[in-house]
């Protein structure tokens, strides 16, 4: 086998229509969508195309997608810019405690401002617990942020309840990071009774460096930066037109696609044969059905993950321990505590993330290649 | 703008018949680190005893490579005028004018005559005489005095055969021995903090190194070994030319792990190093081991685990940081420039095998013992064999 990437909830590989529509963009349409002139208009054409294709996705109207650099961007715009044209009805926020960083830290942020942030338990499923919120939910509440879908754990969060419990309050916004949920799953914001919703391209096979947020219409978010009118000023700078295109491009890409059912079948796959011909193999988080169908993490005890990564590597297969952004430090995955995974089965947890890409041939030399290292370093380290 | 460098050098001015051998050296090494800097006009020369430097390139950027130059004790930016009485006047009252508009308030100056052409009409008391009397006398009124002791404002007057060279800046440099006249050496380098300060410490003494580097893959990351590049670069800063010699180590780890007690993995691995990295260094015409190995810091580093390392190479090993503490360690990593690197969090290799509970005060017999069942000399020959030499040259 060539290459086997299994590290699909990282970053994903454009599609080569991505490629040639944004290298077009580059070498050709490369003017200023504000240039008064026909180059200005033929970039800001482009971005009119991308923009139409991501709001259809989603269902929603085009004047409410607003682009940014990416998910970490539409996360602290989201909160951050809500909070702020907020603050005045009240000082409560709320989100969970296995939220992205690009969430969790901007909730540290404004705690250490003064704000009162509650921060929701999840189950061993790494489900919300929908009893809590509602006990913390009160008429100073502003903003309830939760995420669709678990980076880590791939595990779905209930939003059209959320959506329902959080409707009967005002001056409230509901918030969901839905950069990992986007194009997995059906979830549409604007029939979930979700306020903003954030995506990145690159998770979608797009390129890196571009993501948005979707605004519903007359919800108050303060702008970061200060600058022109791009993005109704929302978010000033000159756009990013290869990267909206690009973006575009790709969940063009997927429109056409339909393989919710084959990466479930995959995924099963993966996860049974683990399961039964590796021994003392967990699958953390929730059940194969009840996750998203790319994602699935599995702990190997007495075995560290980090290595078991490298092994792989040299057959030319990649994947990840926990979450790609946070597997370089030292802390063990915060995910994986808060639903309740002991020490050393963190350490040896690997997160296997598929797409539609994704073979069952190579799901079965992976998890050929896995059983023979798991052996050959069981010996090593177990003793 | 061109500009003149008087290079002072300590120690070796004292090596006898060495001394011209030493500073050949020296000049070389001066050259070739300012050559990196992409000079347009570059002269390095050595004339009565002293080493002079003239070129084009900022004087930070002088200053900056000529501090990674060992063997130099001071840098001194110069001034070059003809033996002629009334430019050396000026050209000293220049130098304090200058020197005075960096400073607030009252300042002290001394004038340091040397005159080592005893043709020249005055004397060096004479000249500190009159050449001390000229500035205080042009200078502005209450911001100079003369202090012999401490002065602020050294001049130094140096009369030479053709011309005269004055200065007032005496910029400390790093001392030590030209890199390269001591010989050469292996550095057991890991990612650590200290083995890259004990490598510099030994640069320093004139000693080129050759950084060894035990790579175990998959038990360390590529990312390891990449930090371990980085550290290299920052140590030839120093030396010019490094080759990081990398060798793969699974295979032998992976043996020990399974022939030998837990408890005695650490020191048995230490040996096996050492072996290796004698072979490595000998094949090089290196004469010592060097690691950076303090006393008692670790399970390794105890008294005793150090003696039964000892008992492996007929190289000498040195531990040039033997006597100094985590923090005086990392205050010269952070001074020689590696710290940064060194405190990223990629585990080497010593950190993936440790045992629960070391042996700290393993002896000879213990250790013997527990290596009885290792059939490893076929594996250490193909680890010295194959092992993969990086050329770094220094920015």
């Amino acid at each position: 086998m060539e290459e086997i990437y299994l590290d699909n909830a990282a970053t994903t590989k454009p599609y080569p229509e991505v490629i040639t529509k944004m290298n077009h963009t580059l070498t050709k349409a490369y003017g200023n969508p504000s240039s008064l002139h026909g180059k200005g208009l033929e970039a800001e054409k482009l971005i009119k195309t991308a923009r139409k294709e991501i709001a259809n996705k989603l269902k929603i109207k085009t004047d409410e997608i607003y682009f940014t650099s990416g998910g970490t961007e539409a996360n602290n715009l989201a909160i951050k810019g809500t909070v702020n044209a907020l603050h005045r009805y009240g000082n409560r926020i709320i989100t969970s405690s296995i939220e992205h960083p690009s969430v969790l830290n901007v909730f540290k942020r404004l705690e250490e401002q003064g704000y009162d942030v509650k921060y929701l338990d999840v189950d061993q499923n790494g489900v919300v617990d929908l009893e809590q919120l509602e006990e913390y939910l009160t008429a100073e509440t502003i903003l309830v942020s939760i995420m669709g879908v678990n980076n880590e754990l791939g595990s779905i969060q209930p939003l059209a309840k959320i959506g329902k419990l959080v409707a009967s309050f005002d001056n409230l916004y509901f918030h969901v990071d839905g950069v990992q949920a986007f194009t997995k799953l059906d979830l549409f914001p604007a029939k979930l009774g979700v306020d903003l919703y954030s995506i990145s391209a690159h998770k979608v096979h797009g390129p890196k460096g571009v993501g948005a947020l979707y605004i519903k219409d007359g919800t108050r978010v303060d702008n970061l930066i200060s600058g022109s009118k791009q993005e109704s000023g929302v978010r000033p700078g000159t756009e990013n037109v290869p990267g909206i295109v690009g973006f575009g491009e790709a969940v063009k890409e997927i429109e056409q696609e339909d393989f919710t059912t084959k990466m479930y079948r995959l995924k099963k796959l993966l996860v049974t044969r683990i399961l039964n011909e590796i021994e003392d193999s967990f699958l953390n988080g929730p059940t194969i059905e009840q996750g998203v169908p790319h994602i699935a993490n599995i702990s190997f005890a007495g075995i560290k993950g980090e290595i078991l990564v490298h092994s792989l590597e040299r057959d030319n297969i990649y994947l990840s321990t926990g979450a790609a952004c946070s597997s370089r430090l030292d802390t063990p995955s915060y995910v994986l505590e808060g639903i309740g995974v002991e020490g050393d089965l963190i350490e040896g947890a690997i997160r296997f993330s598929l797409s539609s890409q994704t073979t069952k041939q190579e799901i079965n030399h992976t998890v050929n290649k896995l059983k023979k290292h798991v052996t050959v370093l069981k010996q090593i380290i177990q003793r | 703008m061109e500009q003149l460098y008087l290079i002072r050098y300590g120690e070796i001015g004292i090596k006898g018949k060495n001394r011209p051998l030493f500073e050949d050296k020296l000049v070389d090494n001066i050259r070739e680190q300012l050559k990196r800097g992409e000079p347009k006009q570059l002269d390095v020369y050595k004339t009565y005893g002293r080493i002079y430097v003239r070129t084009d390139l900022a004087q930070e950027e002088v200053t900056t490579r000529l501090q990674r130059v060992f063997g130099i004790v001071g840098i001194c930016p110069t001034r070059r005028v003809p033996l002629d009485m009334e430019e050396i006047k000026a050209t000293c009252l220049e130098l304090v004018n200058e020197q005075l508009a960096t400073k607030e308030g009252k300042t002290s100056f001394k004038i340091i005559a040397r005159r080592s052409n005893k043709g020249f009409e005055l004397d060096s008391m004479e000249l500190n005489r009159e050449l001390g009397a000229h500035v205080l006398i042009n200078t502005e009124d209450g911001r100079l005095e003369v202090d012999v002791h401490e002065p602020e404002i050294p001049v130094n007057v140096e009369i030479r055969s053709k011309y005269a060279f004055i200065y007032t800046q005496d910029l400390k440099g790093s001392g030590g021995l030209p890199l390269g006249v001591t010989g050469k050496a292996g550095l057991l380098l890991s990612g650590g903090i200290d083995s890259p300060v004990a490598g510099w410490m030994t640069m320093k003494r004139g000693v080129e190194i050759v950084p060894i580097y035990f790579h175990s893959f998959p038990f360390t990351s590529d990312r390891a070994k990449e930090k371990v590049i980085d550290l290299a670069e920052v140590l030839a800063r120093y030396q010019g030319e490094i080759d990081l010699h990398v060798v793969d180590f699974t295979a032998i780890q992976t043996e020990m792990n399974d022939k030998c007690p837990a408890d005695l993995i650490t020191i048995i691995m230490r040996r096996i190093m050492m072996d290796i990295a004698e072979r490595i260094t000998a094949k090089q015409g290196g004469k010592a081991l060097i690691t950076g190995e303090s006393m008692g810091q670790v399970a390794s580093q105890t008294l005793d685990s150090m003696s039964v390392t000892n008992l492996v190479p007929e190289m000498p090993i040195f531990r040039p940081l033997i006597g100094l503490d985590k923090l005086e360690i990392e205050e010269k990593a952070k001074m020689i420039g590696t710290y940064q690197t060194s405190i990223q969090p990629y585990e080497d290799c010593c950190t993936v095998f440790v045992p629960k509970t070391p042996e700290t005060h393993p002896t000879k017999e213990q250790v013997l013992a527990g290596e009885e069942d290792l059939e490893i000399e076929d594996l250490i020959q193909e680890a010295v064999e194959s092992v993969e030499v990086i050329s770094i040259v220094g920015e």
